[in-house]
């Protein structure tokens, strides 16, 4: 008999992923520039979830207000950013497709960088001025590469929209540079979000990455089978009677939402959504039903253990957590792609 | 079954296919043949809907333009002539996406999948392979794999675009008999692209001959394989030609 089961997560899977994720988040909430025991940070969050009497000291303030808020960002920006790259792989055919190839990083690192640059706020809240300028932008990046290709490819095949994507990120950053060279003063900020960075991140900013991938990574989920169909090819997808061109829109507005709100946060921050879908591919296969969760998980472990690197290899300086996975990104990737293709 | 009418398609000043219509009857395995860029392909995409076109495809009675994807792929199977697959899927996962038009609902449940997925892959002999990884498959293998995909979505008509273009003799044979099999045994028709005359004679029961995008003759395989349609659509003298070929294989 055929396996219908197979094709899914299944529940002891979602146990040792989320274990190991939630290992990841203690390990990485524990060590930083001060160290804090393990019994300590288990204490401190458990009355701290329940509003209970804090110990005395510096751990319960260093723990709930710096480093839990931000260890948390990181997991959740990690778990988009790879949901968005093993979508996109799958819709565009392409394991060299994540958001950036699309070009919506760019776009969204552009208003962010314009928001910064020109000192754009929303009155009352601080961050989102920056974080409404990177959505706008990445839904307007969406607009002009979809528009584009729309009218130079009737079929919106995959192809013209990885083309047409490079060349947008590319004028998106010329003009970025332009953008940087009369920023003044706000030159260093600038400079340090667009490595990556979350540094700083606030309860509020988990709140609304928790929302964005609750919102735009469900919509995702909600479209593992055609993702299948995708990835096993446009063509054959249109044959088995997916909706090629509302399916295809409905992934990219929810990926390019979803990396909206995480470059806002968190900066532009390479390679994870690229890498980690591989990592992941090669433990549960290309299924999207067993890949997008698994991606989930391990972007998340990914991205936590470059920041705990970030923060604690040259402690007590911190590297941008975009430099660390851009160093360990591209070696992985060179291995992996290397290794798979030998494997067919 | 399904009727085409003034069915034409063109990009910017170029046509490509004019005003082809012709009706096909269930149990009919309809042989489109006809020189390189008459049109062949075309047709096919035209009639799902993957070509900008202008006329009249109606399946049993519905316009093909006013329904939705899922509804055409339960009526209308495709195979294509080639599969380049992008990832490590196995030969089950890429039949079971035959069963996407039948997506489940909180009411029907997966009702009916699991059993054609099974006949599918004993139909075409992939069983015993169907967990393995399609990037290992040889290119006939694929080919099954794929036809197994559009048996799934029990379609009540199936069209082909050269399905065995790039397959040797024996699998080109394979193919064939499983989709003669299969039409026999449901009563469903049939409407493929072959370059290949011998095989269109061997397999149809029905040609229609097209030239620089228009129908030049459609009729039965008599009339279609007259010598002299035949010879003056490709410019040569056709039976001359196969003649020669089968001399060869006669005096060896």
């Amino acid at each position: 008999m055929t396996e219908r089961n197979g094709e899914r997560f299944r529940g002891w899977e979602y146990l040792l992923f989320a274990a190991a994720a939630v290992l990841t988040l203690l390990l990485s909430v524990c060590v930083g520039s001060v160290g804090i025991p393990f019994r300590t940070t288990i204490s401190v969050i458990w009355r701290g979830i329940w509003g209970l009497e804090q110990p005395a000291g510096t751990a319960p303030a260093i723990l709930l207000t710096s480093r839990l808020p931000r260890v948390l960002a990181v997991m959740l920006v990690g778990a988009s950013l790879s949901l968005c790259g093993g979508a996109m792989q799958g819709l565009l055919k392409n394991p060299l497709a994540d958001g950036s190839t699309l070009g919506v990083s760019s776009g969204a690192s552009l208003g962010a960088v314009i928001a910064i640059a020109f000192g754009i706020t929303i009155p009352g809240l601080p961050f989102a001025g920056t974080m409404v300028m990177a959505m706008v932008f990445a839904f307007c990046s969406l607009l002009i590469i979809l528009g584009l290709a729309y009218k130079l490819d009737f079929s919106l095949s995959t192809n013209t929209i990885i083309l047409i994507g490079v060349i947008f990120s590319m004028f998106a950053s010329s003009v970025m540079s332009i953008v940087i060279t009369f920023s003044g003063e706000h030159l260093r900020s600038i400079t340090f979000w667009t490595m990556g960075s979350l540094q700083g991140s606030s309860y509020l900013n988990v709140l609304v990455l928790l929302f964005a991938l609750l919102l735009f990574g469900g919509v995702i989920l909600l479209h593992a089978r055609e993702l299948n169909a995708f990835a096993i090819g446009e063509e054959n997808a249109r044959h088995v009677g997916v909706n090629v061109r509302r399916v295809k829109l409905i992934i990219l507005i929810a990926v390019s939402g979803l990396i909206g709100v995480c470059v806002s946060i968190g900066g532009t921050i390479a390679f994870v959504g690229l890498v980690t879908p591989h990592m992941v591919r090669m433990l549960v296969g290309p299924n999207h039903k067993r890949l997008l969760p698994a991606s989930i998980f391990g972007g998340s472990i990914f991205l936590m253990l470059s920041d705990l690197i970030a923060r604690t290899l040259l402690n007590p300086k911190e590297l941008p957590i975009g430099v660390v996975t851009s160093i360990i990104g591209a070696v992985a990737f060179v291995f992996i792609y290397g290794s798979a293709r030998k494997g067919r | 079954m399904l009727t085409v009418r003034n069915l034409s398609v063109s990009y910017g000043d170029l046509t490509i296919l004019k005003d082809v219509s012709f009706d096909l009857t269930p149990g009919e395995w309809l042989m489109i043949v006809g020189p390189n860029g008459a049109g062949k392909s075309t047709l096919i995409n035209a009639i799902v809907g993957g070509a900008p076109a202008r006329g009249s495809v109606r399946f049993e009675g519905r316009e093909i333009r006013s329904m939705k994807p899922q509804q055409v792929a339960r009526s209308i199977g495709v195979l294509a002539q080639s599969h380049a697959v992008g990832y490590s899927f196995s030969v089950e996962e890429v039949v079971r996406l035959g069963r996407y038009a039948y997506a489940p609902t909180i009411f029907s449940g997966h009702r009916g999948e699991e059993e054609a997925i099974r006949k599918a892959l004993e139909e075409t002999g992939l069983y015993e392979q169907r967990h393995q990884n399609v990037l290992t498959l040889s290119g006939g293998e694929l080919q099954r794999t794929f036809l197994a995909q559009t048996f799934c979505q029990d379609p009540r008509l199936l069209m082909l675009d050269e399905p065995t273009n790039h397959l040797d003799l024996v699998y080109q044979k394979q193919v064939f008999e499983l989709i003669q099999a299969w039409r026999r045994r449901e009563d469903r028709a049939v409407i493929s692209v072959v370059h290949d005359l011998s095989m269109a004679r061997a397999y149809g029961t029905r040609a229609l001959l097209l030239d620089h995008g228009q129908v030049v003759v459609d009729g039965t395989m008599e009339e279609v394989f007259s010598d002299e349609i035949l010879n003056r659509v490709y410019g040569m003298d056709v039976r001359a030609w196969m003649g020669r070929m089968l001399a060869q294989w006669k005096e060896a």
